[in-house]
């Protein structure tokens, strides 16, 4: 790796004075390489893996967790997810609307909403819905019991950030096409749904597939609701796993399920950034 | 002349916070007319086609389109559009969807008509613009002409009695402005009352009924295109008229009177 290096810097050195640009280069990313095998090094030569893979890979364990990890955990993981995407895509919307609304306390509501659950670790709401709000209205039950709660705390979570996105969709449509619509005909509301809404989700495709991944994540957080063994996901189940057998490797089945999702979505996200900046040029 | 006006503006001011743009625009134009509004940029010209449907709010004054007052707060203004079309120098087509289901959404959300029958009105339409090859293409994969020219269609498939044109052929790259020319040709001909904004002086002397020349956000001169292109009367028009065609001479005879205008 340093021969080339050496050559090319010898060649070029008696003609000008210390290091080129393309030596230094050169240099720095050899000094960047040596860090990184050494460290790599390092960590192989202190780590015990005979401890290690005794804690956290006995195929005995992971094999007994199949087929549960999958048609009940991930399944429940994926429903949660979802559920919450959609209640939180559908409030998100409301609140972008009413955050470019032309009356002002709705532009104000939709403000404090962002602010305020933008704000907040998605942990405390969890435990708001799952304490707070049976308090607050007893007697009355979320629909759907935990798939309820769940749905209507990721709802809460996401809603924010999904309302700046949109908004921000909303915003990145030309304003020739509302106008065209107007010209048309078009009421603002139905420009709006048919013409502006339709560019706009084009265009935030990408971040609300990230949100999507993130609320994947955040699925996790169900486990503070309190759950039945039916309605336990990833996170809980390999847990609960973990404790009966004294021995971590369902956490790390739990979380090859959570990559098995979250990194093709990633790929995903990527792909249609590409796309989106080649069609933009 | 004599007949109905089919769109009537009356002492029209618009503002945009402290910059009044129109300062008081008064203008009627007959039933198949065609008027083209020429004038400097930053003459207010498109601020008078955008209020002649309300895209601009005016500021005070009046405008009527077939009869109907659309200044009138009490007025339905997206019935009042549908009689107007509009056509913008950047197309403005709806880029998500299909030449035809840019046709065909506005005629049936708007208009409401069924399905069959927007799509036979899209396909008339297209054909003629002479676009109906291109039926099932994205405008994006069209050139600005052809774009422009299912922008006009699209305007048309609404069955509008008046067209606004915004400078439709400024975008273009000089090879692709006379289809779009010749179809606003047909137009014109077919009887259709069209306000037109353009730089295109041929055109405005040879389709225009009347032209109308704006500067500083009034009307300076308004007559026949002999009149007004062949013997302008005000200074303000013969100026911008030898700018515009021939802008190399026009710089030179600029910098002599700047410096004349120095000197003194
Ligand atoms: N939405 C707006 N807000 C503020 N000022 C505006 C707005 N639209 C137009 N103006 C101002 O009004 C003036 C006239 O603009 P207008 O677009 O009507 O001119 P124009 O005659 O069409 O010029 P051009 O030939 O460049 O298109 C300009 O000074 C412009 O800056
Ligand atoms: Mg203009």
């Amino acid at each position: 790796m340093s021969h080339p290096t050496d050559t090319a810097g010898s060649a070029v050195a008696p003609r000008r004075k210390g290091l080129t640009r393309r030596g230094r280069r050169r240099l720095s990313r050899g000094a960047q390489y040596t860090v990184f095998v050494a460290a790599v090094i390092a960590l192989a030569v202190s780590a015990d893996w005979g401890r290690l893979r005794n804690q956290f890979a006995q195929t005995a364990i992971a094999r007994q967790m199949f087929p549960d990890v999958i048609v009940l955990a991930l399944k429940n993981t994926v429903l949660y997810t979802l559920s919450g995407f959609v209640v939180g895509l559908v409030l998100g919307m409301v609140i972008a609307l009413m955050r470019l609304s032309s009356v002002g306390p709705y532009r104000w509501v939709a403000g404090v909403y962002i602010e305020i659950f933008r704000g907040l670790p998605a942990l405390l709401i969890f435990i708001f819905v799952g304490v707070a709000v049976p308090l607050a209205f007893p007697g009355m039950e979320i629909v759907g019991g935990t798939y309820g709660k769940v749905a209507l705390a990721l709802g809460l979570v996401s809603a924010a950030y999904m309302a700046e996105t949109i908004r921000a969709g909303i915003q990145a449509v030309p304003r020739g096409q509302m106008e065209a619509a107007r010209s048309l005909g078009f009421s603002p509301t139905r420009a709006m749904v048919s013409i502006i809404i339709p560019q706009a989700f084009r265009i935030i495709l990408p971040p609300l597939t990230n949100e999507l991944v993130l609320l994947f994540k955040d699925s996790s957080m169900v486990l503070f609701l309190g759950v039945t063994l039916e309605e336990r996901e990833l996170s809980k189940f390999g847990r609960d796993l973990a404790s009966q057998t004294a021995n971590s490797t369902p956490i790390l089945v739990a979380g090859l399920c959570y990559l098995l999702v979250t990194i093709p979505l990633g790929f995903l996200v990527r792909r249609m950034e590409a796309k989106a900046q080649e069609a933009v040029k | 002349m004599s007949r109905t006006p089919e769109i009537r503006i009356r002492d029209l001011h618009k503002s945009f916070g402290d910059n009044e743009v129109l300062r008081g625009i008064d203008l009627e134009i007959g039933q198949g007319d065609v008027v083209c509004v020429i004038g400097p940029s930053g003459s207010g010209k498109s601020t008078l086609l955008r209020c002649v449907n309300l895209l601009e709010e005016p500021t005070k004054g009046q405008v009527f389109v077939g009869g109907t007052e659309l200044t009138d707060p009490d007025v339905d203004i997206d019935a009042a559009r549908r009689r107007i079309g509009m056509v913008f120098q950047q197309f403005n087509l709806f880029p998500h969807l299909t030449v035809t289901e840019n046709l065909t959404l506005p005629q049936r959300r708007v208009l409401k008509r069924d399905k069959a029958q927007a799509a036979r009105t899209a396909a008339e339409n297209l054909r003629r613009v002479g676009l109906a090859e291109k039926a099932d293409a994205y405008p994006s994969s069209l050139s600005g002409g052809q774009q422009q020219r299912v922008a006009i269609a699209r305007a048309l498939a609404m069955g509008p009695e008046v067209m606004l044109f915004d400078e439709p052929t400024s975008a273009l790259d000089p090879e692709l402005v006379g289809d779009v020319l010749a179809v606003m040709r047909m137009l014109a001909e077919e009887g259709m009352t069209m306000m037109v904004v353009t730089h295109e002086m041929t055109f405005a002397r040879e389709v225009a009924d009347r032209v109308v020349f704006m500067d500083g956000g009034v009307v300076v001169e308004d007559g026949t295109p002999g009149q007004v292109i062949g013997n302008p009367r005000h200074q303000r028009t013969r100026h911008f008229l030898s700018r515009l065609l021939d802008p190399a001479m026009a710089e030179v005879e600029e910098e002599i009177s700047d410096r004349a205008g120095k000197s003194e």
